[in-house]
């Protein structure tokens, strides 16, 4: 990105906000869900540019078929460079289809560390890279305090950094809500207990957070007694995230580990394919729970540290590599394309001579959102991403 | 009206006990001992209390920093762990076997026999991971060495090994008592070769299918990222490379037999237990990691290399910072430059090093300050809760353990847990610590229910109102805190208040 994008993006994102939410006070009742892919997902085997012949060339053994309405196994068509996973026929496609999903290929971070956790770190923190790091401040954190109104959450089972800051934001493992044991007695003189103490906030949130939760999530409960089918994994994972973004909070942040496919990741069908099978049947399960008057006013961003090497490795896998594909899905989401700046897919365009460049910085695509979606001034963005990229003309999700 | 009687004589008792206990004065010194055990230990006990007031602080640091003999544990403990099939049969044998029950299990062609086949070697599988678990709670409850089983949790969270990977549940416990454990106080080197050329590793990081002309950079990366130089640290992505191509060749074998070798080859085959150096899978080209020259020579490329990444001073950097991270909190960057330095000093001793951090002022400072990780707050409540008798089953506990979000041999990544304070103390995670604190106080929870068939229940029940609270903890207490402990309205309340307390939630 050049400098002169980044002024022409200040400029084109003031107009947007002046047709827009013309400077109204940030609008409480739109939600934004960020769900982390970690372990770095292999984005080309999931949306896929089946116009290279080099993405052939290079995966010899993992690579999706073009698309053929006579082959099940066969990669679905977005656009004429880029295709889908069959695994996300019956979940995602529908919401491409109605142009509620967006994906920005060629997207991610400036850092080149191909570290996991360290790349991680990178976006949940958000800062000016090359700096010293304060763990104690993620743009998730800014973001909620520039929003008032804010009632941010982490589905996590650990306080994610991307939350850190000054508001005490609560962590809820989604997986594993049940009925609690600690009374209402004892959970009023446990919160006696840390009156003054550091974490009297922590504590006084996480009670407050379980109560939520369980009434929330009673019916649910009640259902599965009566021996109801209830989904398992991340799709009852996502749907219980539904129904409390519905009621009770609306920033959240969810991660779903396991995408580091150093072997024997599979194509159309294996390990990878039934990963992102079950987070599509999740993501699809969300829009239905958030139901016709919320899922307009949702955005769900889809991120991961990192890409994967473009050619696939010794062990029929992928190792670490750079650029990525995001996704961005909602009721209003200008959907059913992609977003971005794209470069042609073949040997002399890989960075590094091994995996994609990123021409789309995340915090450029959060800048945006946070700009349409909340009607964020420009000073505000540059609080929650200090000195970083801003999204570039033509970059417009919602 | 007889439960009403005995109720009420209960409480009296339990009042009495604790006016009692609560006469005998401590003194300054005892409240700081109080406070180191706390710290290096897996929790406080009266034996632990009277090991450090007997001998000494300073004595007793050493001892813990240098083990003067082999553990020896309570003979009910020690029975349970002789009991298990990972004492009784070496691990190359057990996953051998396990190897060939799944075969067989995979082979049967009549699907209900081969479904119940395959569900008892899982069940096996299983179990010899939770007997892993055992083993090592066993240890962090009754070892007298316990900075040494403290440390032993240390650095197998930082050489992690997810265990439910492939068959990696059948080696982990030898993996902890033969590669962690013996060198948890010792050399540094010596620890990283054992940790690294172990089944369990080689698995777990995917080298036992990195080969010439199929490389798999996996292993290569995190071994200088996470084992030892630390990211950032002045390796490049061709250094990255370069090691994955040392790396070839180095596997696991379940076989008894010697891969057929070229006669060329046969010199450099190389078989230790069930790990393999495998020739003809290997890079004999010439090598240049971080500059420096190595030349194809086999298996001791990568013991070279090991050497000189032992001896980097990235390493003794990246080292001593999450020792210090794990030990106090944040140090002072001074401590750690300290504690570098006696690192390249002492080449890498770790019991050294530790000692540079335990007699700085800062460390002294922060006792009481830090907060538990799950396993020690699972664990010293038990330590507390039973002082000194040992527990029959330690199943609740590896329970309570996986609920708080850190159960032994879980964690999927190669990072390890992680070790700051914030990544324990989100108000979702301290909800589920009090609800634990209800569970380990409400009453034994099975602790004492061998697990074998028939077995019957010992009578128990967490005693957290004993001498240890009203000489050493009580004093220390807040007002706020023995408040709400007067509230409580039956002695398992008044456990999970205070095993829910602030006072309780650190070390």
């Amino acid at each position: 990105m050049h400098r002169r994008d980044f002024l022409s993006a200040g400029l084109a994102a003031t107009a947007v906000a002046v047709g827009g939410r013309a400077w109204s006070a940030p609008a409480t009742d739109q939600r934004l869900l960020v769900i982390f892919l970690r372990g770095g997902y292999d984005a080309m085997n999931v949306v896929i540019p089946t116009s290279s012949d080099f993405y052939y060339e290079s995966r010899p053994t993992i690579a999706i078929a073009r698309p053929d309405p006579a082959n099940p196994n066969a990669a679905l068509p977005l656009d004429s460079d880029w295709s889908l996973h069959p695994a996300l026929k019956d979940s995602l496609y529908p919401l491409w289809t109605k142009k509620q999903i967006a994906f920005v290929p060629f997207a991610g971070t400036d850092d080149m560390t191909r570290s996991h956790f360290e790349t991680q770190d990178t976006i949940e923190l958000g800062q000016p890279g090359g700096g010293p790091r304060n763990y104690r401040s993620g743009f998730m954190g800014r973001l909620a305090k520039e929003l008032s109104g804010g009632r941010p959450i982490a589905f996590t089972a650990q306080p994610p950094l991307a939350f850190q800051g000054p508001m005490s934001v609560p962590n809820l493992n989604i997986t594993s809500v049940s009925k609690p044991g600690v009374d209402d007695q004892q959970a009023k003189l446990i919160q006696e207990m840390y009156r003054g103490h550091d974490l009297e906030a922590a504590v006084k949130e996480g009670f407050s957070a379980r109560d939520k939760a369980y009434a929330a999530l009673a019916g649910e409960m009640v259902a599965a007694n009566r021996n109801a089918i209830s989904p398992s994994g991340f799709e009852l994972a996502a749907r219980r995230v539904a129904r409390l973004m519905k009621a009770d909070y609306n920033l959240a942040f969810l991660d779903v580990g396991g995408w580091d496919t150093h072997v024997n990741q599979g194509g159309a069908t294996g390990v990878l394919a039934d990963r992102i099978g079950q987070l599509g049947r999740g993501l699809a399960g969300l829009a239905e729970d958030l139901g016709p008057n919320t899922w307009p006013n949702t955005t769900v961003v889809v991120i991961s540290e990192f890409g994967r090497t473009f050619k696939e490795n010794g062990d029929r896998g992928t190792d670490h590599g750079h650029g990525s594909v995001y996704w961005a899905l909602g009721g209003s989401i200008r959907g059913g394309r992609l977003v971005g700046e794209q470069a042609p897919i073949n040997q002399a365009a890989l960075n590094e001579s091994r995996d994609l460049p990123v021409l789309s910085d995340y915090r450029a695509m959060f800048s945006s959102i946070a700009q349409q979606q909340h009607g964020l001034r420009d000073d505000q963005i540059e609080r929650i991403f200090p000195n970083a990229p801003r999204p570039m003309s033509g970059w417009r999700l919602i | 009206m007889a439960g009403l009687i005995e109720g009420l004589f209960m409480r009296r008792l339990w009042l009495a006990i604790a006016i009692c206990l609560s006469c005998v004065p401590a003194s300054a010194g005892a409240l700081d001992d109080a406070a180191l055990v706390d710290r290096l230990t897996w929790g406080r006990t009266s034996q632990a209390l009277a090991d450090i007031q007997g001998q000494g602080a300073d004595r007793w640091l050493k001892r813990q920093l240098r083990p003067p003999g082999p553990t020896q544990l309570p003979p009910q403990a020690q029975a349970q762990i002789d009991g298990l099939r990972i004492s009784q049969e070496p691990m190359a044998q057990t996953a051998v076997a396990m190897d060939a029950e799944n075969r067989a299990a995979n082979k049967l062609t009549d699907p209900a026999a081969r479904q119940a086949a395959q569900q008892a070697y899982q069940k096996a599988m299983g179990d010899l991971k939770q007997q892993a678990a055992a083993r090592s709670l066993l240890r962090d409850l009754y070892s007298p060495n316990q900075l040494q089983e403290q440390m032993t949790w240390f650095w197998m969270n930082h050489f992690n090994v997810q265990a439910d990977k492939r068959d990696i549940r059948a080696m982990v416990g030898d993996y902890e008592d033969q590669a962690i454990r013996p060198h948890a106080l010792g050399k540094f080197r010596n620890l990283l070769k054992a940790a690294d050329l172990h089944p369990a590793m080689l698995r777990y990081l995917d080298n036992d299918q990195n080969a010439v002309g199929h490389i798999n950079e996996n292993y290569a990366r995190e071994i200088l990222e996470l084992h030892t130089m630390g990211v950032g640290s002045g390796y490049s992505q061709k250094d990255v490379e370069e090691m994955a191509r040392v790396l070839t060749g180095i596997g696991v074998s379940l076989s008894p037999d010697a891969p057929k070798l070229k006669a060329e080859q046969q010199a450099f085959y190389v078989r230790r237990g069930l790990m393999e150096f495998n020739p003809a899978r290997h890079d004999f080209g010439d090598k240049v990691v971080l500059g420096r020259q190595i030349e194809g020579t086999g298996l001791s490329e990568f013991e070279q290399t090991l050497d000189a990444l032992a001896r980097h001073p990235a390493t003794a950097r990246h080292i001593s910072s999450k020792l210090a991270l794990y030990f106090m909190g944040d140090a002072p960057p001074e401590v750690v430059d300290r504690m570098a330095a006696k690192f390249q000093r002492s080449d890498g001793d770790i019991a050294e090093v530790l000692s540079v951090l335990f007699k700085s002022s800062a460390f002294k400072a922060s006792l009481g300050k830090k907060i538990k990780d799950p396993v020690h707050y699972a664990v010293s409540a038990v330590r507390l809760a039973y002082d000194g008798r040992p527990i029959a089953n330690t199943a609740p506990l590896q329970g309570w353990i996986n609920r708080l979000g850190q159960g032994l041999y879980n964690r999927d990544t190669p990072d390890g847990y992680p070790l700051e304070d914030t990544a324990w103390s989100g108000p979702g995670q301290l909800t589920t610590m009090f609800e634990v604190a209800r569970q380990i106080g409400g009453n034994s929870a099975g602790l004492f229910k061998p697990n074998t068939a028939g077995a019957e229940d010992q009578p128990a029940f967490p005693q957290l109102q004993n001498a240890l609270f009203y000489n050493t903890l009580e004093k220390r207490f807040s007002p706020q805190t023995r408040l709400a402990l007067a509230q409580a309205r039956s002695p398992a309340e008044w456990n999970t208040l205070f095993l829910s307390s602030p006072e309780f939630l650190h070390r």
